[in-house]
């Protein structure tokens, strides 16, 4: 709900936010008393990219969606492809190209979450929130920490690799076809990322630990940070096991009580609905059964830990044990959390890639399969930063004639706006503002890994600028790249 | 004996669905099929970290992308590597590419820009103006020419200074 501003107040804007994904804008309004009254993440750009895909043949879809983003296009093209899958009645895949899109999806998770930590978070984890700033990056990183920073170029070339193999190129790939895939892995590419499989495996145990004795340490100022309770949404097996490609939806409240649970990604529509606010492009989605107000839910690593019932690889499976215990076996509502989930799933995606690789059946031949047209799918999958639903209607003359994306980071809007909100009323209220203080509304919005280009539906790197402004107007700071 | 051929690495980025912002991809595309002996060939969507990997390991780094303004048909420029800070994401400009791959890797890559003139930008659509076009074959040509001489290194600049002609994704974007 929009609240009418008192004149006499102050504003913060952030602007642009660093290393996060996007275009955006953080306002953080102050009143004449300097405590923080109001906070917003406003997003800057919006195209509208569902009308582009409009007209267009549904087999080019899958390539098509690419273009959303530079970022995750392997998510997009996969979430495209499980739709067109069901368009051409051919959802149920054959062993070989279900896993070989998998695999794909694994080398995704692999190479994204990697990054993050590596050279976005780990400099706030590694230097803290008000380390300097001219160190407080990957440059820092590669000074202090020269092994890190290599292990994280090396992990992203991997998992860039595996896509490669899998989707034909590392961007923009075509491997996921309607009903299956156009190419199975050779023996001498399994080979070839067997070769470092164990060097990724410690690579990825050790940055795991990072996170795991980061977050347990420092759990007393970490707890309140930008935390608050919240429902939680995302795929599961139907044995309730963690599964980032496929699976049916699950809402958890914040004690773990299910909201809804085995949904079919097909009837997503009747759970989920989006707001639209005045002041942002990027809508609000809510459970419909709790409406606007409190049916705002996370999506992403978190989440989807907290939702899972197991994890069915051995080493990720007694990390999330380990995890779950820090709260009880509860839903763990902390937003630095997200940190050490991601690394527990960066785990479980280089411990599914050893799995795959072992399979004969990524050698197969037998590559599609079809089955009875419909003229409506949807494709859900587990992006790195959360739940990805496509959504679309084909007419009879194979065109597009309707689409809805909801991106991982549109479920989180609200989630981060709440973050900010916390954060703010925490550390900036009453107080002289700091590049440091302003940080920690970065590092916030950073737990998240948003990715604020493809929530707008606009393309490449889209900074966030936080402005700070006081109850006359006044720009009293602006933080920016 | 011949003295030995620098290798050399060209990096076309940009979004091909947005008109002339495909030029870099493009030129990669074109440039590839010369199969020019010593020079890789990258496409990609914008500059990531591991591209600092990939550089590190040629002579010479080209970083090929469409120019929002500026000299036409093209501009060539040295890229000064920087250490910079601060940049968000997984969306690199050249200077910290060759930034990374001088600090990380120890490498002493010599770093060019060939910032190709463009037209359109604001639309999806994957095609390249007219005058795109002729533009893309003359930093092709550039390209082959170029290296039948032998060497980017001994090349005088071209066009304004790096980063004034060039645009990346992000530049594009903001146009809209």
């Amino acid at each position: 709900m929009d609240v009418a501003l008192p004149t006499s107040m102050k504003k913060i804007v952030i602007e642009p936010v660093t290393r996060v994904e996007g275009h955006g804008k953080v306002t953080i309004l102050l009143d004449e008393a300097k405590q923080v009254f109001q906070t917003r993440l406003h997003i800057v750009e919006f195209r509208g990219f569902e009308r582009f895909i409009q007209g267009r043949p549904f087999w080019e879809v899958p390539v098509l969606v690419q273009r959303l983003c530079g970022i995750c296009p392997v998510s997009h093209h996969l979430a495209a492809a499980k739709a067109m899958d069901r368009i051409v009645g051919g959802e149920k895949l054959t062993p070989t190209a279900e896993k070989i899109r998998r695999l794909m999806h694994y080398g995704q998770m692999f190479q994204s979450h990697a990054l993050h930590f590596f050279h976005l978070c780990s400099p706030d984890l590694l230097f803290g929130f008000d380390a300097d700033v001219a160190i407080r990056n990957v440059i820092g990183i590669a000074a202090k920490f020269p092994d890190l920073a290599v292990q994280g170029v090396m992990m992203r070339k991997y998992g860039q690799e595996i896509i490669k193999a899998t989707a034909g190129k590392k961007i923009h790939g075509t491997g996921a076809i309607p009903g299956g895939v156009n190419k199975n892995l050779s023996i001498q590419e399994r080979d070839f990322f067997l070769k470092d499989l164990d060097q990724m495996l410690t690579w990825s145990r050790g940055a795991l630990a990072i996170a795991k004795d980061y977050t347990v340490t420092n759990l007393e100022m970490l707890a309140p940070f930008g935390s608050f309770d919240s429902s939680h949404m995302s795929l599961v097996r139907s044995d309730g096991a963690m599964d980032l490609y496929d699976g049916n939806l699950r809402a958890i409240d914040a004690e773990g009580g299910k909201i809804f649970d085995q949904v079919d990604c097909q009837d997503y529509v009747r759970y989920i609905a989006e707001e639209v606010r005045p002041w942002s492009y990027m809508k609000f989605p809510f459970i419909k059964s709790l409406g606007p107000e409190h049916g705002w839910y996370r999506v992403g690593p978190l989440a989807r830990l907290n939702t899972a019932d197991f994890i069915d690889t051995p080493e990720a499976e007694a990390e999330r044990r380990t995890f779950m215990a820090v709260t009880g076996g509860k839903p763990n509502n902390l937003t630095m959390a997200y940190h050490w989930a991601r690394l527990i799933e960066l785990l479980h995606a280089i411990e599914k890639i050893q799995e795959l690789l072992h399979d004969p059946d990524l050698q197969g031949t037998d590559l599609v399969v079809k089955g009875e047209r419909r003229g409506e799918a949807v494709g859900i999958i587990e992006a790195p930063r959360g739940t990805l639903i496509h959504h679309y209607k084909v007419d009879d003359q194979d065109q597009v004639v309707m689409a809805n994306l909801i991106v991982s980071t549109t479920h989180n809007n609200e989630p981060m706006n709440r973050a900010i909100q916390k954060v703010a009323k925490d550390h900036l209220s009453g107080v002289e503002i700091t590049e440091g203080l302003l940080n920690r509304v970065e590092v916030a919005i950073r737990a998240y890994d948003p990715c604020l280009s493809c929530a707008t539906h606009a393309l490449g790197q889209m900074p966030l600028t936080v402005e700070l402004l006081d109850h006359a107007g006044q720009v009293l700071d602006v933080k920016s790249t | 004996m011949s003295p030995r051929r620098e290798t050399v690495l060209l990096l076309g980025f940009g979004n091909p669905g947005r008109l002339d912002d495909g030029l870099g991809p493009a030129l990669a595309a074109q440039v590839e099929l010369l199969g020019l002996p010593g020079m890789t060939v990258q496409s990609d969507y914008q500059l990531c970290l591991e591209d600092a990997e990939a550089a590190a390991r040629h002579d010479v780094v080209i970083f090929a992308d469409a120019a929002t303004s500026g000299v036409e048909p093209f501009s060539f420029r040295r890229v000064v590597p920087v250490a910079s800070v601060g940049f968000s994401t997984h969306s690199l400009q050249p200077e910290q590419v060759l930034g990374l791959a001088h600090r990380l890797f120890g490498a002493r890559t010599d770093g060019y820009t060939l910032g190709i003139r463009g037209y359109a930008f604001n639309e999806y659509e994957e095609s390249l103006t007219e005058q795109g076009k002729a533009n893309l074959a003359a930093a092709v040509a550039f390209i082959r020419e170029a290296h039948e001489q032998g060497s980017f290194i001994e090349l005088p600049a071209m066009g304004p200074a790096s980063g004034q002609a060039t645009t990346s994704v992000d530049t594009v974007t903001s146009r809209t």
